[in-house]
């Protein structure tokens, strides 16, 4: 797991030009049931170390890629292929997030934690991983709040924890469903500089999903947009704002230029 | 300049004022309760006093107390009304045991399978809409005047809630809560154990609840219907002798028994769904 070793190599400029970890061809989406076809063909590759993002209209089938690329659902065609190994399903080296924390009432924040390695290696194991987990709730700012049960936890706290439950298995990638958008604006902001902030520390390859240009831009390396259904990729933009991104860069005229950019692609397909 | 000064006097300082909350809503729990209590006492015994009711079959508030006093007394001495307690007291507690072991199978049967829901339910909801009393005497023909028979009827009323409550909590869980279990790969079992059970504890719980107040119906139906030994018997006897006070005090001792059974399901409730406020808030109003 070279992606994710404390990294004091080279963290710094993110080309382009990384080994790539995550590789997709052709792949679509029927929903058959319905007869609605989700996703047109969609090829995407992920390089080490890199953020990338989706944006596009509510609908899009941006939500439905990631779960093809979590291996939650088969795609109707194509391939998927993480580390070299075809995705046929859940698997371990991905790590996923979702627009709910979803933590469990009846576990503590630790055992909430670990909850993903008692799952996959029984009790035992989850055991041996608290020192671990306790070392994420430092990372994400939680130091304390082990045995709180998740009741205390407000929202924002509750995302931290559910970002400390996807890392415990030291995921290759982490695949993020609209992480931060039940919070407020502001938590919002700070989550996605502690989100980067992470990201960065831990040099891990990141997809994340969003309908926020802001928060897209902000985030990512690159910016999928995609169209209204079926979904496709209508351009990569590539965001050339220097890392680390500070919430200052919002007012930066490059920044927006490249919202500018990707509202207009929206405002498009949002007419047609 | 003046006339700026006045309008900044004309603001007071202060504009404190108090929300009115009427004295009824102020009350103690306890007051309330008492005050309807002696209220309801006043007018039952004005209705015994002016003889509304004719008083063969209306003891008066007094004469039951009375009585009350007496059951109790042989309560306390081990008498034959404790050994009559004694008696639906294990009823209750055994048709609640397998009222609960088989509602949580099958529950979790038609919660858990495709099978349960498509072929089991219907069947279920049929069984329940039939009036379950009419099946006592079938249960004393099958088990005989003993306690049996009073434990079938007992279960076979309590079950049904059982069922509900449990298939009803394994359909609790969220998509959010299902998709990350199917992230971390857990299996149908770990799935099962670890989140539909677990999550489905409170609807299970108000399963219980009602189960704990039907099974005691059961067994004095039970009772009534097929002979025996037990507290409903006693009841029988002293209504055919138009004793009615005795009648009266039966009830509200075997009542008794229907609160310790609700309070012991409330109490395992709080013990074990710690984690859900709303069943605390119930547990509160119970008490």
């Amino acid at each position: 797991m070279a992606v994710l070793s404390m990294a004091g190599e080279a963290v710094a400029p993110v080309g382009l030009m990384g080994r790539p970890v995550y590789e997709l061809r052709g792949v679509s989406k029927t929903f058959t049931r319905r007869n609605v076809q989700a996703l047109d063909k969609v090829d995407l590759v992920l390089r080490e170390g890199t953020f990338s993002s989706i944006i596009g209209p509510s609908g899009c089938g941006k939500s439905t890629l990631l779960k093809i690329m979590a291996g939650l659902l088969p795609p109707s065609s194509g391939s998927v292929v993480l580390e070299g190994k075809p995705v046929m399903g859940p698997r371990r080296d991905i790590g996923m997030m979702f627009q709910q924390a979803t933590l469990f009432p009846w576990r503590t924040t630790i055992e909430n934690i670990v909850l993903p390695i008692e799952i996959r290696d029984g009790k035992a194991a989850a055991r041996t991983k608290h020192d671990q987990a306790r070392q994420l709730l430092d990372l994400v700012g939680l130091r304390g709040f082990e045995s709180v049960y998740p009741s205390e936890l407000s929202g924002g706290m509750a995302q931290r924890a559910a970002i400390c439950r996807m890392l415990i298995t030291e995921p290759a990638v982490l695949l993020l469903d609209e992480p931060f958008s039940a919070l407020d604006e502001l938590s919002r902001d700070f989550m996605n500089m502690e989100l980067q902030r992470i990201c960065l520390e831990r040099n891990a390859t990141s997809c994340l999903v969003t309908h926020s240009i802001p928060e897209a831009v902000i985030l990512s390396d690159v910016v999928y947009v995609m169209s209204s259904r079926p979904g496709r990729f209508v351009e990569a933009i590539t965001v050339d704002l220097p890392r680390p991104r500070t919430l200052d860069m919002m007012s930066d005229p490059r920044f927006g230029a490249l919202v500018h950019r990707i509202r207009s692609h929206l405002d498009k397909g949002a007419f047609q | 300049m003046t006339q700026a000064q006045v309008v900044a006097s004309a603001i007071p300082e202060q504009t404190i004022w108090k929300e009115h909350v009427s004295w009824i809503d102020r009350v103690p729990r306890w007051v309330s309760m008492l005050a309807l209590l002696i209220g309801f006492l006043v007018v039952w015994q004005f209705v015994y006093i002016l003889e509304l009711i004719s008083p063969i079959i209306l003891p008066s508030p007094i004469e039951t107390i009375e009585d009350l006093y007496v059951v109790g007394k042989n309560l306390l001495t081990g008498d034959y009304m404790l050994m009559a307690l004694w008696i639906t007291t294990q009823e209750v507690l055994l048709g609640f045991m397998i009222a609960v072991v088989l509602g949580f199978g099958l529950g979790t049967l038609v919660g858990e399978t495709a099978f349960g829901e498509k072929a089991v339910m219907p069947y279920l909801v049929a069984i329940n809409t039939m009036p379950k009393v009419a099946f006592a005497p079938l249960f004393v023909s099958w088990l005989g005047f003993g306690i049996a028979s009073k434990v079938a009827l007992a279960a076979f009323i309590a079950f049904f809630p059982v069922i509900v409550g449990t298939a009803a909590g394994l359909h609790a869980a969220d998509q959010n809560a299902r998709m990350l279990f199917k992230t971390m790969g857990a299996s149908r079992w770990q799935t099962l154990v670890q989140l539909k059970l677990p999550i489905g504890m409170p609807h299970f719980f108000s399963g219980l609840k009602n189960a704990a107040v039907l099974v005691v119906v059961g067994a004095v139906v039970g009772e009534f219907l097929g002979g025996g030994k037990g507290f409903g018997e006693l009841i029988r006897v002293a209504a055919a002798q138009l004793n009615t006070p005795r009648v009266f005090s039966l009830i509200i001792y075997l009542s008794l028994l229907g609160l310790a059974m609700f309070w012991a399901v409330a109490w395992a409730q709080r013990r074990f769904v710690f984690w859900h406020k709303e069943s605390v808030t119930e547990e509160t109003l119970a008490q």
